[in-house]
């Protein structure tokens, strides 16, 4: 395998799954949110 | 309003509408959905033929500029309008219910196909382990077009069925409709959390593999080395685009449907980048097994790589049958590559089904179970009478290459279109996306949509449009080609447009007091100078 394709692999390697490594850290640094009304439910059998 | 649902023992949906019941589940779902067989069998082979190592540009431009903006223009219609693809879009504006339904049609198309592949692939992990196709004299070409599919000599529609493709593609149906009445979370969530780690398991395991193969080295070699003079031919730049459209399944109904699920707040784009990434992931590792087992198989037939270098249909089932019959433990290949295609299939086929059951759940107001019969048997036996026969494979052919062109893509340039120009609707749903998300858009998000999205769509079709003109597709005769190519393509915009003038009963979803409290809520949050306006 020539340097040029081995700089490349580590490259794609690096981007790619890097990426999903920063994206996944993101992601876990900001925990899923509860829901909750923020206004109460209207009427429950319709008005 | 109207009458709580109580008339006439129809089976109408009392139950709340389902949700993902944890965001791991809905990003799993997501990556199962995006995951297909494109990911295995196209992408290796797009990536060698543009570029190798320099490909990495454009593909990563094509990621960061079209892929994961469309995706978070799916996503926010979806999550804000909370609908299947029609109701989503009726909500947003009653004139783009019609999109919906064109998305609805052209995800029956793929899903009737669809499952016939699942089923070859199902087929070959089992006849790895005999390595069947050794038996014919032409071998693994010959054994498949003629033991397996016993394709016709006459392009046609004949009704000639083929034993050994109905019964897998039964199996392939009954399985898929079996996880789709379960629902979401006991169905879709709990199937793509037991197929996904399964999948990416068995790929890793083949991927070691394949890297330890002899000529593996000269596969990868080939694969990686940077063709820099590719970077300027726009072919090159649009091959990118295309393929990254096509692999995040953006713009045909699923991420709508799928984003529908979330909770309300969600973090969309921060949950978007995962999704993105892990598709990308996924197939770069495809790219390194896949052209590792190709090195092997030029070694051993003393050729180069670029001789035996192919994707689809031929890479799968006749260039991986020779290498499993070559290589050393060759049968534990077979089974973990046609088991992994297996696995990407369902999990791709279930998101795609999904698309079409949720549409017909909320426009007949019907519970899971019903509406999941209603539509899921049907389309099985469509699939079923259509494409397990010997003529199968040139229906396919035609009907996968026009419905991705004149189906997809053409649906989704005039999404983008509609949704940016038309109806100048990308500011709202901008905020809508911010609002809970740990990445936050600007006005790049609605440059990138709005502009350049409809720009390099536009190409791409207009690109498809002149080749397709050119010459009859594959060679089939115009009349073939005629009523299952461009036919069928212009048929899915009548039928969209019939479907969007059938009015919404009472009982549909249209009016849904579910609705009404997450728009209530979704308003409350939201800055003073969007709420209160029209939704």
């Amino acid at each position: 395998m020539s340097a040029i394709a081995i700089v490349f692999m580590i490259i794609s390697m690096l981007t790619i799954w890097g990426g999903l490594a920063v994206s996944l850290i993101n992601l876990s640094r900001h925990p899923e949110k509860q829901d909750d009304d923020v206004i109460e439910p209207a009427g429950s059998a319709g008005n | 309003m109207s009458t709580p649902s109580s008339s006439q023992g129809a089976p109408l949906a009392t139950e709340k509408r389902e949700t993902f019941s944890s965001r791991k589940l809905f990003i799993l779902s997501a990556i199962g959905s995006a995951v297909g067989l494109g990911n295995i069998w196209r992408f290796p082979y797009v990536a060698y033929e543009n570029g190798g190592g320099a490909f990495l540009i454009p593909y990563l431009v094509a990621i960061l500029c079209a892929g994961i903006p469309l995706l978070f223009l799916d996503y926010s219609i979806g999550h804000r309008y909370r609908g299947s693809a029609p109701l989503a879009y009726r909500r947003a504006n009653r004139k783009a219910e019609v999109l919906g339904w064109w998305q609805v049609l052209i995800c029956f198309i793929i899903a009737i196909y669809y499952a016939a592949i699942i089923a070859w692939a199902a087929m070959y992990c089992w006849f790895s382990i005999t390595k069947t196709w050794e038996t014919n004299a032409d071998g693994a070409a010959g054994f498949f077009m003629g033991d397996f599919l016993k394709v016709s000599d006459n392009v046609n529609v004949g009704f000639d069925f083929v034993g050994n493709i109905f019964i897998p593609m039964f199996f392939v149906w009954l399985v898929t409709i079996v996880i789709m009445v379960a629902g979401v979370n006991k169905g879709i969530s709990r199937a793509n959390a037991v197929f996904m780690p399964l999948l990416i398991v068995m790929f890793l395991i083949l991927v070691v593999q394949s890297v330890f193969l002899p000529g593996a080295i000269d596969g990868l070699s080939a694969f990686f080395t940077p063709d820099f003079a590719a970077l300027s031919n726009p072919a090159v730049w649009a091959a990118a685009f295309g393929h990254i459209f096509f692999s995040l399944s953006v713009a045909f109904g699923i991420m709508v449907t799928y984003s529908s699920y979330m909770k309300r707040k969600s973090d969309l784009t921060g949950s978007g980048y995962v999704v993105a990434f892990a598709n990308s992931s996924f197939e770069l590792l495809a790219g390194i097994g896949v052209f590792a087992a190709l090195g092997f198989m030029a070694y051993n037939a003393g050729s180069s790589v670029d001789e035996v270098a192919t994707s689809g249909i031929g890479l799968a089932f006749i260039a991986f049958p020779t290498i499993v019959s070559e290589a050393p433990l060759g049968s534990l290949i077979g089974v973990l590559f046609f088991g992994s295609l297996v696995f990407a299939g369902l999990t791709s086929l279930i998101s795609i089904l999904e698309v079409i059951v949720a549409a017909f759940q909320d426009k007949l107001g019907w519970k899971r179970v019903p509406a999941t019969l209603v539509v899921g048997i049907p389309v099985a036996v469509i699939s079923l009478v259509l494409f397990p026969t010997t003529t199968g494979l040139y229906l396919l052919d035609t009907m996968d290459a026009f419905v991705n062109q004149f189906g997809i893509l053409a649906c989704a340039l005039v999404l983008v279109i509609v949704f940016g120009a038309g109806l100048g609707m990308l500011p709202k749903l901008a905020k809508h996306l911010n609002r809970h998300s740990s990445i936050k858009l600007g006005t790049g998000w609605k440059v990138l949509v709005g502009g350049i999205g409809p720009a390099a769509l536009g190409y791409m079709l207009i690109n498809e449009l002149q080749s397709k003109m050119a010459e009859s597709y594959s060679g089939y005769p115009v009349w073939f080609n005629g009523i299952f190519g461009w036919g069928m393509a212009g048929a899915l915009i009548v039928g969209a447009i019939v479907l969007s003038l059938i009015p919404w009963s009472k009982n549909s979803k249209i009016d849904d007091p579910e609705f009404d409290q997450h728009r209530a809520n979704v308003e409350a949050e939201e800055v003073p100078e969007v709420a209160g306006k029209e939704y």
